[in-house]
């Protein structure tokens, strides 16, 4: 035994006689993580989340949160003597004083941004390959909060600066909550300390961003890692892969390096961009006050979708009994964001209501084969893109040499109708897919040689799959729908008659699929051959 | 052939490939080469950065094509950290990909429910728990618990009552009074009707007492925007043309809608178009929405001249300004 080892023994034993910890690491050090590229997308939210409260604390050493009014006497000549908030004042001085200042704030704003993107495209793998199925609902509506929390989280750390753009940001934010029936001047009131814009909230927000928030984020973040830890990730279908197994590559060595590895390209590629690409330069933007705005006022994308909604809204009020009621603004900025995280919540369960399939799930499905859910994701995913294109209509309208009023009245229309067109044409593509799959099992690769035949007649030759492809195209499995009974065995209509109807309608709409390929098939094909 | 239905069948786990650094020493140590070269690039990213922070004065800019002027010390901390970060991660991955072992692993999953037995023995224990605290057979003290416990809750939201003072008659009036002179902004000078042409716009607050300090509240519903148009071209009802003077018409600026400030007025069409979302006013027509989601027009407030020519207000504004509330009445 070596110096080195001994040492190291000694350390472990020491540790483990007051932990008793050697016994779960020699378990959990070999456990096996499947390998897929997708599967990095929510390791990209975790490291991005670390690299978050890493250049977030930096900032805080300098960044002064507070809305008392100074005059600005810093480097940055061209707000020179201006009066500013203490806030917008110290993002100044960490922006053109403090070294790696300007850089430490990009590479968190980016770090922010790709947090966000990462959720998002995290979120969407998970949905369109039927990863939230049971056991997984809980981490599925944790994630769901993480997205929610980290819009809010986002929208928060750009309006620290108390910059021209964010305030105005926190101004709608404002009118969202005085729009609230019976409470609302109240609930603003109290959150501001008063009338708009007050001395009191960048100092509050501050508190719920760099703590409040970050400490729920750390809670909900391990309690997803340790349920993805316990339950064992999903795996693609694949040669040897089962319902009861899960293949892949062990934690020590190999998950390590790479997955740490992994942590350090984030890092490396965050940094990158925040040496080369500049990020809300809030200098360019000067001083919050209210009386003032710049054009082409945009909030961050994830809040984009949000801000397109309550741009094409119909310009609804009602006023009566002396009360006014503000649906222009409740029904884009509150109601139907409320009803679309709701549902996104809730779909693991209404999935599992539609077509009764109450059993775990760990070999993950191809977007293909779940054509319903697959449009109905392409549905969604088509409203909210519909909602940023106007989230940005200006910019768009000036870009391309339309009109404000084209850009509107196309999303408008487009909100309505492109998203149920979305729904046909992608559960036609997912079937024209599946049979792409079933001709490919039936009768094999086309490998573009032609050959004549002693009669004359040209055929392409098709190689056959290997067994390896060819299950992995089949190993899905094909539900029948539900068949509810309408009538109980005496002929009379049985209770819940109409909810068992429409469910038999969703699983019937769900359960369409092209059959899949089987070994009869292809060995009576290739007696014909 | 048989009628019965046979799927295609799984093959099992594929043989591991072997790499080519699996078999042959030379290609090994090749990779062994590469994963250093990594890891000495990613020390020389912070040997740039140190050099970086210590020699290069924060007020240097540089040009950059694409990037224009930009600080080079902030540029090359950055790019160094991006060096030393990037490439410690590719070297490791580097590493796993090529020298590390790489067959596949078959683990078993375990079932997550507990045994029935268990769940039964959980049952009881709960009940066993619940009796013998007499959860049960005591209801007055489930009952008084239950009223301390929910009137605790109240104690945090009673807390939370002097985070601001209620909103009273603030949300309604504005600091305009019939008489107070409109005031440049910036600047704080009256203004007489000849300093605006045809065509002109001012940004106005309304003038301040001696000694009396503006705050961002006072701006945030006192901005009020002067347009000047030729008086023909107005289509206004007698009430409100009576309330313009010599062309010259005023809008609260803080926009009906969201409360942005309604900054962008094209000459030509005589409209004011709010950016935060594009609520369009017609300026002719006493700022009647007439496109955007915006509900009501701007309001509008009452000018004249007072008896050294200055433009004053004729009276206060008649409606609140702002995006709209519950105690909202019109």
């Amino acid at each position: 035994m070596t110096a080195r080892e001994r040492i190291a023994g000694n350390v472990a034993g020491y540790v483990d006689d007051r932990t008793g910890a050697a016994k779960w690491m020699k378990k959990n050090l070999t456990k096996v993580f499947p390998d897929h590229w997708s599967f990095l997308l929510g390791e990209i939210c975790l490291y991005s989340f670390i690299i978050l409260l890493a250049s977030g604390t930096f900032l805080t050493f300098w960044f002064d949160p507070s809305q008392r009014e100074v005059i600005y006497d810093g480097g940055y000549q061209p707000l020179s003597g201006l009066k500013m908030s203490a806030a917008y004042a110290s993002t100044l001085h960490l922006s053109f004083e403090v070294r790696g200042g300007l850089l430490m704030r990009q590479i968190h704003h980016w770090a922010a941004l790709i947090f966000m993107v990462g959720i998002v495209v995290h979120l969407l793998r998970v949905y369109f390959t039927g990863a939230f199925r049971k056991p997984r609902e809980f981490n599925w509506i944790i994630g769901v909060g993480l997205l929610t929390l980290g819009i809010v989280e986002g929208f928060l750390g750009y309006s620290l600066p108390d910059d021209l753009l964010s305030g105005t940001g926190i101004r709608i934010a404002e009118a969202i909550i005085q729009a609230l029936p019976v409470v609302g001047s109240y609930i603003a009131f109290f959150a501001f300390g008063g009338a708009f814009p007050g001395e009191a909230f960048i100092p509050r927000i501050y508190t719920v961003h760099v703590l409040l928030l970050p400490g729920i984020f750390l809670a909900l973040i391990t309690v997803h890692l340790m349920l993805v830890w316990y339950q064992k990730h999903t795996q693609f279908p694949g040669p040897g892969r089962t319902e009861k197994n899960v293949v892949g590559y062990p934690l020590m060595p190999i998950y390590m390096a790479k997955a740490g590895g992994f942590f350090f390209i984030v890092f490396g590629v965050t940094a990158f961009l925040g040496a080369v690409a500049s990020i809300n330069p809030i200098w360019l933007y000067g001083p919050y006050t209210p009386g003032q705005i710049s054009a082409g006022s945009q909030p961050d994308w994830y809040m984009g979708w949000l801000d397109g909604l309550v741009r094409m809204s119909p310009p609804i009020e009602t006023h009566a009994f002396g009360h006014t009621i503000s649906w222009n603004i409740l029904i884009p900025g509150l109601i139907l964001p409320g009803i679309m995280f709701t549902l996104l919540a809730l779909y693991p369960f209404i999935e599992s209501w539609a077509t009764g399939d109450k059993r775990e799930h760990h070999l993950l499905d191809r977007p293909r084969n779940a054509p319903n859910r697959t449009a109905l994701g392409a549905m969604a995913l088509t409203f909210t893109l519909v909602g940023l294109l106007n989230g940005g209509n200006d910019i768009i309208a000036t870009t391309f040499h339309l009109t404000i009023n084209q850009m509107m009245w196309f999303s408008r229309i487009g909100i309505v109708v492109l998203p149920p067109i979305a729904f046909v044409i992608t559960k036609r593509l997912c079937l024209s897919l599946q049979r792409a799959d079933r001709e490919l099992v039936l009768h094999g690769r086309e490998t573009g040689r032609l050959v004549r035949l002693p009669h004359g007649e040209f055929v392409e030759v098709h190689e056959p799959l290997s067994p390896e492809k060819a299950w992995t195209l089949t190993a899905h499995e094909q539900l029948a729908p539900l068949e509810l009974p309408e009538f109980d065995g005496a002929g009379v209509r049985r209770a819940g008659a109409i909810k068992n109807k429409i469910r038999n309608r969703i699983s019937r709409a769900t359960a369409v699929a092209v059959p899949k390929a089987t070994e009869s098939e292809r060995r009576e094909l290739e007696g014909h051959h | 052939m048989s009628n019965e239905i046979e799927l295609i069948k799984d093959p099992g786990l594929p043989a591991h490939v072997h790499r080519r650094a699996d078999d042959d020493e030379k290609y090994a140590k090749r990779a062994e080469t590469q994963v250093s070269i990594l890891f000495l690039l990613s020390a020389f990213g912070t040997v740039l950065t140190i050099v970086s922070y210590v020699f290069i004065p924060t007020d240097k800019f540089i040009f950059i094509p694409v990037m224009g002027e930009t600080n080079a010390e902030q540029l090359l901390l950055g790019l160094g950290m991006a060096i030393a970060l990037f490439c410690i991660g590719a070297g490791a991955i580097h590493w796993a990909k090529t020298l590390m072992p790489d067959n596949e692993v078959i683990a078993e999953r375990h079932e997550f429910r507990s045994e029935d037995e268990d769940r039964a023995e959980f049952v009881k224990t709960v009940k066993a728990g619940a009796s013998a605290a007499g959860l049960g057979r005591r209801p007055l003290i489930k009952r008084s618990l239950g009223l301390a416990l929910g009137l605790s809750g109240l104690t945090p939201l009673l807390l939370l009552r002097d985070l601001g003072p209620l909103p009273k008659e603030n949300l309604q009036k504005t600091s305009w009074k019939a008489g107070t002179r409109l005031v440049t902004d910036p600047g704080d000078r009256p203004i007489k009707p000849a300093d605006l042409e045809v065509g002109a716009v001012a940004q106005t607050l309304p003038e301040l007492a001696p000694g009396e300090e503006r705050t961002l509240n006072n701006i945030g519903k006192d901005a009020v925007l002067l347009i000047r148009l030729r008086p023909e071209d107005f289509n206004l009802d007698a009430e409100r043309l009576s309330w313009t003077h010599e062309g010259i018409i005023a809008f609260s600026k803080i926009c009906s809608h969201m409360g942005c400030a309604v900054a962008l007025y094209e000459q030509q069409t005589k409209h004011l178009l709010c950016p935060c979302h594009q609520s369009t006013f017609d300026v002719t027509r006493a700022a009647k929405v007439i496109f955007g989601p915006a509900a009501r027009p701007l309001p509008q407030l009452a000018i004249t001249v007072d008896a050294d020519g200055y433009l004053v207000a004729k009276q206060p504004f008649t409606e609140p300004v702002g995006p709209s509330f519950w105690e909202r009445s019109s």
